[in-house]
């Protein structure tokens, strides 16, 4: 029964996205609130994560735009006084937090309980000693571990073990610091990192080449258990889980398999004692049934937001319900509304989750795929046969490929290694293998995927080769058939019979093949995700689109009144959650409007993708392909494609060609603001300025435009998403680099080079119009001079230090573009502005990443805006706008760089950040503490190391320097620096850098001995030389975890937050205080 | 090649599909199992006799078939009798290929073997759906280049209990302990299995046998196929027992619908039964709670149970009964599997409290 005395809870997020901790405690933190709220209870929320949509209005009561510490948290406490708190709903960032609370004994001091499981279970989950010593007490065989506590109890321990092993940090996220050694040398050097990120690492033998199978298993206090979902890896272990292809439920385990390990995953949650949700992991011998269990998640994870969207059991929702003290014997089925929460969910399709990765935007990163995870976002699949999940996939991943087959040529030197060590490449290196006639015990061999999985894949190939034999005239129904149902896309077909090649356009080649299909009477069925194989009615709004069926679930309506959301896809670099929030605040408003709403889309960490979200999910592909079918289907009263990011953005030419009825901004007007040529010539027409720029196809155009202007400048194919696309490019190497990456990314169009002007400011416009009248905006300022990719930068809100001249040219040229494009919705410009001159730099007519967090604080929902407008209804031009504003909000990123190993983490020339937070603050310096703190910085306690770049950042640098010295802080400078800086007057000690041997003290000896709090690096340029002289200081300070800036003006705002304001004059204002 | 069938339902409702096991035309009750492992298990299954198993879940054969060992004891290792008992497999995407270290052929290759057919390309959500709806049907597989010849079957009124179960009395560890008399309705081997691992000696019986004047110290009815109104025998059987002695007395499935009727209370047809791996059942009177193994189309009608009998477990999603006890005697059953194979194994504690009573 629910516990009364529970009035009010605490709910403690995860911060900004990162790799190992993404969307997925956006979303099982938003079903926790709601399950909370359905209670009656009231909640308060950490989270600085602005562009979630757990921190929207009316999900939690209190939401408090804070780091997730321990110092923040108590602080909350003592304001707030909730009963409760959750802890396990915001990733391990959460977990740390609350069980470093408990230990300090907070939580008693406040008298606030834990709900669900007590903090001493989750100890024993996470300390692997406890943990080994639990699991023996039962008999349950765990992984022999040794933990080592300096670096020759490691050795010893390894060499007892024998080579190869397996080296993990102790309490850390997602496998961080964590890695294979085969000898010694290797070992050291991962034990090195590791011990920086823990005081104790663990030595194990590794069990490469074992399948790896995972339970989520869900218990009440009354000890109750159910296991909601299985899940196997494609790859065998020693891959990390996350960086895995993942099928649901198991594909190659017996019944007697399946449910030996079930059995032992309840046994070891009882004994543990978790309430709640959990996570079993297991290394399962291919030859036997031998087993080890290789960790326990006693909290919401990856695997269980993916279990919840691959079974649609809502696990978070049901693991809070648990938390306030209910049985799942008193808890329905949210899908049946019928059956009892206590079941396991029978599965009758099979689902796919694929990693998506952007490896390729990391200088110098380790491509290899390993125990520790790299990948940034992932998709769901889903399919009646593994075939078509798995191409599904493959397709969802957006990295232009188009399943498995039928992709442009990779060009592998050696297969056989290709093969043997992974990379984000593997499954179309196995696609490559098949097709050269690489026999499936060949593969397995060098992969040890299980055999069942690359005879799947073969039978792909199979169907491929037969495609191949045929033309547009003879290709039959039978085959044509068989292509869909095991997942091919009309243009994959299209290209396997040479149509492509004969048509020489890909979307045109697609089309007859898809008119051809319709021809032959091949559609596809959707079906309904109902968590009992159809053994009970169900009316659920959960879907998914197949050709394995004769009859769809569910019965259209046609009446005109779906409308369709277009989602975000994976999250990747420059598109995450705040697209997500943006569709979820489309799909509310459509909603509220008694539209029925219906989205498209296939990330499982996502909100959007909740089947309570909406009143359709499609969870499935943004192809052009696959939207039609939808479309056709839905027979929608209109489309909305603008508040997606750029995936849907790209399809609306397409659509409108077919004549779908895309709601807000015509298709033509976006393609004239994405075709740069007619995007130029326009604000040319209206006197409007830009940088000089110039389309061009070949490298010899680019370099004399370059020769002309100069470095440096900036670099952007049409249409693709400004995360990949547009970039400043400071040199030769770099521009050639980048060209190189971008005609990977599109063939068809044309790059366009545009001067780039130096120091001057980046100013964003988010606004919103109604048939080309401006209603609301929101203008924010960087903090970074340009040159910082817009999503990398830190962005300040209202802007604090722009000329009001500069603020009002930027209003009128705005509104003047909105006119120009008749735009009917969300909109971004971005300029560049020096002195009072301003330039256009782009314009997109769709939501920007900004969206989210210039909502929050200006506290106008621009998406409900401009949905409005998209609907056609009444609208009220809002009253407030930013100068109305007596705070400051901050948006700042976060880097992932301690997870991409090798990898330099400078800023600049790709965008590189993984996640962002946003805080608010009574001033500057309060907001930039709040938001460098939420994402990881620490405010140093005695020691900066300077080494500050060129003589322009060297001034720069200057007063902050000073600052520092002023407040009691000693400096080390690498050459250049500590001249500077002893010419004016500014003590320091001079440290030398890798390069100049010999001498002392070298700067990454003082890092390696933790005598550096804080390390500025600001490169010269970004030559080669330059970026190999600092590189090794920068990595050292990644992977010891200190620390790190990079640009001049972040460096010195922050110096200048820290030591202006304490950590006890930062103000604790929930969002609504202000 | 595979050969082009048609499932074809009572209701005209028909499915095109292609021949996976063997090629021969068949008719009987279409039944739909949510099960997501466990086809060696349940083919092997008595209970399935003269039933057309259709898998909701669509990849099946992905592990081949064990080998066909058997032990010391008389017992297959891998499977829950000597053959393959339902009429056919109707399946939506079989794996052609297949993969497991413990497999030794394929299921298409075990199927012909057994002369039992397997369709494949089946629409097999839909065939639910339609099943759910009007409840299960008598249903053919018919062959595209060969005529409709085949007779209709019959399910109701055919005692197919009589066809599956032993013919004379086998003994399984002799001599070791207590002596259990188990009623073969159709048993399976994990049945069996559960009671000599606990250190019991089993003396498996025809369903029809009269056990009442043997020494022993408890009885086991069994699970079984169809009507449990065709075991009148049987029924009678248990009653005399019931009214000379107080021997502790469990059941399972059939062997729960037995007892109840033993003990007066009467027995209905399920719309479209519980076949699966994932059916939730609650103690009653207690917060306690159990995923179980389920293969019935009859069930125990609770409302008829006398008053020295109650329930002892409930559907949770339907509120049907599975399982009765009597207020004083030992004498309990569940309509579920504890024995699972296929299934969870969460209740095998009912065997252990059948052994407890043994004294």
């Amino acid at each position: 029964m629910k516990d009364e005395t529970i009035k009010k809870v605490l709910l403690l997020g995860s911060g900004a996205l990162k790799i190992g901790e993404a969307g997925e405690f956006d979303y099982s933190g938003s079903q926790a609130l709601k399950a909370l709220r359905e209670e009656g209870v009231e909640t308060v929320l950490i989270n600085p994560n602005i562009a979630t949509v757990q921190t929207s209005e009316g999900v939690a009561d209190r939401i408090y735009f804070l780091p997730v510490k321990p110092y923040f948290v108590e602080r909350v406490i003592r304001k707030e006084r909730p009963d409760g708190v959750l802890l396990s709903f915001g990733g391990q960032t959460a977990l740390n937090c609350g069980v470093e609370l408990e230990r300090t004994g907070v939580f008693a001091k406040y008298g606030v309980k834990v709900l669900g499981t007590p903090v001493s279970a989750i100890m024993n989950t996470e300390d692997r000693e406890l943990f080994v010593e639990q699991l023996n007490e039962i008999d349950v065989k765990t992984i022999k571990s040794e933990a080592c506590e300096t670096m020759d109890e490691a050795r010893k321990a390894a060499a007892a073990l024998g080579y190869p092993v397996i080296v993990r940090a102790a309490y850390a996220l997602g496998g961080l610091g964590s890695g294979f050694a085969d000898n010694e040398e290797e070992l050291d050097k991962i034990c090195e990192k590791a011990f920086s990120f823990s005081p104790q690492v663990l030595v194990e033998k590794s069990l490469k080449g074992w399948k790896e199978i995972e339970y989520e298993v869900v218990r009440d206090h009354y000890d109750n258990c159910i296991t909601v979902c299985n899940m196997e890896n494609f790859d065998p272990l020693g891959i990390h889980t996350g960086e895995s292809i993942v099928v649901a439920p198991s594909q190659t385990l017996t019944n007697s398999e399946y449910h030996k390990l079930r059995a032992l995953a309840i046994k070891i949650v009882r004994h543990i004692g978790i309430v709640g949700e959990c996570n079993v992991q297991y290394a399962f011998d291919p030859k036997s049934e031998d087993y080890r269990v290789i960790e326990v998640n006693a909290r919401l994870s990856r695997s269980s937001a993916l279990a919840s969207k691959a079974t649609g059991y809502p696990l978070a929702f049901v693991a809070a319900k648990l938390g306030m003290g209910y049985g799942l014997f008193e808890l329905k089925n949210s899908v049946t509304k019928t059956t009892s929460a206590f079941f396991e969910p029978a599965l009758d399709y099979v689902v796919c989750k694929i990693p998506r990765w952007d490896l390729s935007k990391f200088r110098g990163v380790d491509k290899e795929l390993g125990s520790s995870m790299k990948s940034v976002g992932e998709v769901m699949a889903i399919g009646r046969n593994f075939e078509e999940a798995i191409q599904k996939g493959l397709r969802m991943i957006g990295q232009g490929m188009h399943g498995f087959v039928e992709n442009k040529e990779l060009e592998i030197e050696d297969l056989d290694a290709a093969l043997s060590e992974p990379t984000d490449k593997r499954v179309f290196v196995i696609s490559k293998a098949l097709h050269k006639n690489y026999t499936i015990d060949r593969i397995h061999e060098f992969t040890k995927i299980d055999k069942w999985f690359l005879q799947k894949l073969k039978h792909i190939i199979d169907i491929d080769e037969e495609l191949k034999k045929v033309n547009i005239n003879t290709l039959d129904k039978d085959l044509l058939r068989t292509a869909k149902v095991y997942g091919f896309t009309d243009f994959q077909i299209a290209r396997a019979i040479g149509l492509e090649k004969e048509l020489g356009n890909m979307h045109k080649a697609g089309l007859l093949v898809r008119n051809k299909r319709k021809g032959y009477g091949i559609l596809p069925v959707v079906k309904q995700i109902d968590t009992l194989a159809a053994e009970y009615p169900a009316q659920t709004n959960y879907l998914y689109v197949t050709y394995s069926g004769v009859k769809s679930d569910i019965v259209f309506e046609n009446d005109k009144r779906s409308v369709i959301v277009l989602g975000s896809g994976a999250y990747r670099i420059g598109s995450s959650v705040e697209f997500d929030w943006c569709g979820v605040q489309a799909l509310n408003t459509i909603r509220k409007e008694g539209w029925r709403s219906v989205m498209v889309n296939y990330n499982p960490e996502t909100v959007s993708t909740d089947y309570d979200m909406c009143d359709r999910l499609y969870f499935d592909e943004l192809t052009f392909e696959r939207v039609m079918d939808i479309i056709e289907m839905e027979c929608p009263h209109g489309v909305i494609v603008s508040t997606g990011g750029q995936i849907p953005n790209n399809l609306a030419m397409k659509l409108d060609a077919q004549n779908v009825p895309i709601l807000g901004t015509k298709a033509q007007d976006i393609d004239g603001a994405e075709d740069r040529a007619k995007f130029s010539a326009m604000l040319t027409d209206s006197g409007i300025n830009q940088p000089e720029w110039s389309a061009l196809t070949s490298m010899e155009d680019i370099d004399k435009f370059v020769d002309r202007v100069g470095f440096p400048v900036l670099v952007r194919p049409s249409y693709v998403l400004s995360g990949a696309a547009m970039n400043v490019c400071s040199n030769e190497d770099e521009l050639e680099r980048f060209l190189q990456l971008a005609a990977n990314v599109s063939e068809d169009h044309p790059v366009v080079v545009s001067k780039f002007i130096e120091h001057a400011k980046e100013i964003e416009m988010d606004a919103v119009a109604k048939n080309g009248e401006v209603l609301a905006y929101a203008i924010s300022e960087h903090i970074e001079f340009a040159g910082v990719h817009s999503g990398d930068a830190t962005i300040q809100f209202p802007p604090q230090k722009l000329y009001v001249e500069t603020m009002r040219r930027i209003k009128r040229v705005s509104r003047q573009i909105a006119k120009n494009l008749h735009i009917n919705g969300p909109f971004n410009i971005q300029f560049m502005a020096r002195e009072n001159d301003i330039l256009v730099i782009e314009c997109n007519l769709r939501a920007s990443r900004s969206f989210p967090f210039v909502s929050k604080v200006l506290k106008i929902n621009l998406i409900e805006l401009a949905t409005r407008v998209m609907l056609g209804l009444p609208i009220e031009k809002p009253s407030k706008n930013l100068f109305d504003l007596d705070y400051v909000g901050i948006k700042a990123s976060q880097f992932s760089f301690n997870r991409l190993q090798k990898a330099d983490p400078v800023l600049g020339v790709d965008m590189s950040s993984t996640g962002e937070v946003g805080c608010l603050g009574d001033d500057t310096n309060t907001a930039l503490l709040k938001s460098m703190l939420s994402v990881g910085y620490r405010v140093p306690e005695k020691t900066v190391l300077l080494s500050t770049g060129g003589a322009k950042q060297k001034v720069d640098m200057l007063d902050a320097a000073k600052q520092l010295v002023v407040h009691g802080y000693k400096l080390y400078a690498t050459g250049g620096t500590s001249k500077f800086l002893e010419e004016n007057g500014i003590a320091n000690t001079r440290v030398f850098w890798p390069s100049e041997e010999g001498m002392q003290p070298q700067a990454l000896d003082l890092l390696h001995e933790r005598k550096i709090d804080m390390v500025v690096n600001i490169p010269k340029n970004l030559t080669v030389h330059e970026l190999t002289n600092g590189y090794k200081i920068r990595r050292a300070a990644i992977d010891l975890n200190i620390p790190l800036i990079t640009n001049s003006r972040l460096a010195g705002a922050f110096i200048n937050a820290f030591c202006t304001v304490s950590l006890e004059d930062i103000d604790i204002k929930a969002w609504d205080e202000y | 090649m595979m050969k082009n069938v048609t499932l074809v339902l009572s209701d005209g409702t028909r499915f095109r599909g292609k021949s996976f096991g063997y090629d021969a035309p068949v008719a009987g009750e279409v039944v739909f199992n949510t099960a997501m492992t466990g086809y060696p298990e349940s083919l092997t299954d008595p209970s399935y006799a003269g039933q057309l198993v259709v898998l909701t879940y669509p990849l099946v054969g992905n592990y081949g078939v064990p080998p066909f060992t058997i032990e010391a004891d008389g017992l297959p290792t891998f499977m829950e009798s000597e053959r393959i008992h339902a009429s056919a497999l109707i399946v939506s995407d079989y794996s052609e290929e297949y993969s497991h270290w413990n497999a030794t052929e394929s299921l298409a290759c075990w199927l012909k073997r057994e002369h039992v057919p397997g369709i494949t390309g089946i629409d097999t959500r839909e065939l639910t759906k339609v099943l759910r709806e009007h409840g299960v049907m008598m249903g053919k597989i018919l062959f595209d280049d060969e005529p409709d010849n085949i007779p209709e079957a019959d399910y109701e009124g055919v005692n197919f209990v009589d066809r599956v179960s032993c013919k004379e009395v086998i003994r399984y560890n002799e001599g070791t302990g207590k002596k259990v008399v188990l009623v073969d309705c159709g048993v399976k081997a994990n049945i069996i299995r559960c009671l000599v691992e606990r250190g019991v000696e089993v003396v498996r019986v025809p369903w029809n046998y009269d056990y009442t004047d043997m020494k022993y110290d408890g009885l086991f009815l069994a699970n079984g196929p169809g009507d449990p109104d065709m075991c009148s025998d049987a029924v009678e059987i248990i009653r005399k027992q019931m009214s000379q002695s107080t021997k502790p007395i469990c059941g399972i499935c059939m062997g729960n619908q037995l007892l109840a009727k033993a003990s007066g209370a009467e027995i209905y047809k399920l719309k479209y039964g519980h076949r699966g791996h994932n059916q939730p059942v609650r103690f009653v009177g207690t917060k306690q709670c159990f995923i179980t193994s389920q293969n019935h189309g009859y069930a125990v009608d609770a409302n008829t149970l006398d008053f020295d009998w109650e329930e002892m477990f409930v559907n949770m999603n339907d509120g049907s009964n599975e399982g009765i006890r009597h207020t004083t005697n030992p004498w309990f059953s569940s309509q579920f599997h504890p024995e699972a194979c296929s299934g969870p194994v969460d209740t095998e504690f009912i065997f252990d409290m059948f052994v407890t009573t043994l004294r």
